[in-house]
């Protein structure tokens, strides 16, 4: 059974206060695609991030990790394939040492302790982090406690890695840094961002949300490029395809 | 300076990943001494003063084991000073008994009573924190629930630890907020207090449930885990038999009043 599959059918969500935040949003994403989340804020992102690992209940709709349908049962499946890092470090390190941090999600999977340690080492490792294993994580820089979040999920070894504004609050240096790590992974990928130029680095695909609904779904250069889309959704056409010409 | 250089976020956890003897033993040790500490200290009659000093022998011995700098346990418990205030302040205006007199100055049962309260206050609080600062919140935490403590119990301390952190966090961000629009004046109305606290509470809570969603996203499912396990040695049954036996013995005879009188010669 593959779980690197993520399929969202018909997806509705209204939160408790009434505002309605997804509107029947459907899309499939295959193997090791990497694919874009983009829209403005309050197109419901952040919300249709949280129910990929069943942190908000589906109540109207499906969501697929895989073959399985994801449900109250299945979340603690869900959260093994699916790792997310969330829009500020801050909130997901929250250990006294980056290594203790980094062990927190293999240890909540049950696994002994020496394969604990060697997934720490590889998961660190992997992000270039070893060298701040013992430092507190609150004493890091921007770049690295993004760096060391990603590293906190990459330790679980998930199938798929959802990320929601992964370069906010990065200085020019650590986002390429980023950039060139997202590359790298063979996961598939789903990334939140407003980050447009990062997109067109990093993502083949492109899914436009406005008003809880998706507005177009396809390849990144053809949607990005469009400038009347892009104005009409809050967006902008990023300077990297206005430079370039392809064509 | 902020509140965050006063409650100095982050050094207790620092303290906590120290290497020394008292940091070795286990966590359960430190933790069932501690406790019985706490209660055979506070177990003395209201008036009592003197037997108490000897156990001021524990929190000390435990700070410097554990190479914790003495100052920052000393401005933790003035930190918590007031509360003991509060609670002991109205017994010299209670309790006017005149028990000695000290030139021309006449001590009352009161005054004694609120000395006792001050200096208990100082060795339970001295020795929580000592504690603390030579275990690490986690590890403690790990170490109460093996024995036996109720998991919620367990998570309702290391949450609240946590969170303290995290609250005070926000807390700084708006008084920075506040200081860069307030002309430089600290003067604010009332009104302008309780909008903040109320937000504080608000942002507060908003912070929490994040950092609940992170620790859910990786698996978080109500149990803590850590990654060294700690056994119990001889060297634990060692401290805390030894800890035990000196605690009982002072709690049954007055010590410093036995090496006043041995110094003196004067032994009855």
């Amino acid at each position: 059974m593959s779980h690197h599959i993520v399929e969202v059918r018909d997806l509705f969500f209204a939160y408790p206060d009434g505002t309605e935040a997804l509107n029947g949003v459907s899309f499939r994403i295959e193997h090791g695609g990497a694919v874009a989340l983009v829209g403005a804020n309050g197109a419901g992102k952040s919300t249709l991030l949280l129910h990929l690992n069943g942190y908000l209940p589906t109540t109207r709709g499906e969501v697929r990790i895989g073959d399985t349908p994801l449900t109250r049962e299945t979340a603690a499946m869900a959260r093994r394939a699916v790792g997310m890092v969330f829009q500020d470090p801050d909130d997901q390190l929250f250990m006294p040492t980056v290594a203790e941090d980094v062990a927190f999600g293999p240890l909540n999977a049950g696994l002994p302790p020496d394969q604990v340690a060697c997934r720490v080492a590889s998961a660190l490792e992997r992000v270039g982090m070893a060298h701040v294993r013992e430092r507190p994580p609150y004493r890091l820089s921007a770049g690295e406690k993004r760096a060391v979040a990603i590293a906190t999920v990459l330790a679980m070894s998930p199938d798929i890695l959802v990320m929601d504004e992964p370069s906010s609050n990065l200085d020019p240096r650590a986002r390429r840094r980023l950039i060139e790590l997202l590359r790298s992974f063979e996961h598939t990928k789903i990334i939140a961002a407003h980050d447009l130029e990062l997109v067109v680095e990093v993502c083949a695909r492109v899914i436009v949300l406005d008003g809880g609904r998706v507005v177009v779904d396809g390849p990144t250069r053809d949607i990005l490029n469009d400038e009347a889309l892009m104005l009409a959704h809050g967006l902008e056409r990023p300077h990297i395809l206005r430079h370039s010409h392809p064509h | 300076m902020g509140i965050a250089d006063w409650i100095e976020i982050g050094r207790m956890d620092e303290l906590g990943r120290m290497d020394t003897p008292a940091h070795r033993l286990d966590a359960r040790a430190k933790a069932i001494v501690t406790l019985v500490f706490i209660g055979v200290v506070m177990s003395f009659p209201l008036h009592e003063i003197s037997a108490l000093t000897p156990f001021l022998l524990y929190p000390v011995a435990l700070i410097s084991l554990g190479r914790i700098p003495a100052r920052y346990i000393l401005k933790k418990i003035l930190v918590a000073a007031p509360f003991a205030l509060v609670i002991g302040i109205f017994n010299p205006l209670m309790d006017r008994q005149p028990v000695a007199t000290i030139g021309s100055f006449v001590v009352t049962g009161g005054w004694v009573s609120f000395v006792s309260i001050m200096f208990r206050f100082v060795l339970t609080v001295g020795a929580a924190l000592a504690l603390v600062a030579c275990t690490g919140m986690y590890r403690l935490g790990a170490g109460l629930e093996q024995l036996g403590v109720p998991r919620v119990f367990v998570m309702q301390l290391l949450f609240l630890y946590r969170y303290l952190f995290v609250v005070a966090d926000e807390g700084v961000k708006m008084m920075r907020g506040v200081e860069l629009r307030s002309d430089g004046t600290r003067a604010l109305r009332l009104r302008v207090y309780g909008s903040l606290i109320g937000h504080l509470l608000l942002r507060s809570m908003d912070r929490a449930e994040r950092v609940y969603r992170a620790m859910v996203a990786r698996g978080f499912d109500g149990e803590i885990r850590v990654l060294r396990r700690s056994w119990f040695r001889w060297s634990d049954w060692g401290f805390v038999c030894g800890c035990l036996a000196f605690f009982l013995a002072a709690r049954m005879w007055n010590l410093a009043n036995g090496l006043g009188l041995l110094l003196t010669g004067i032994v009855p």
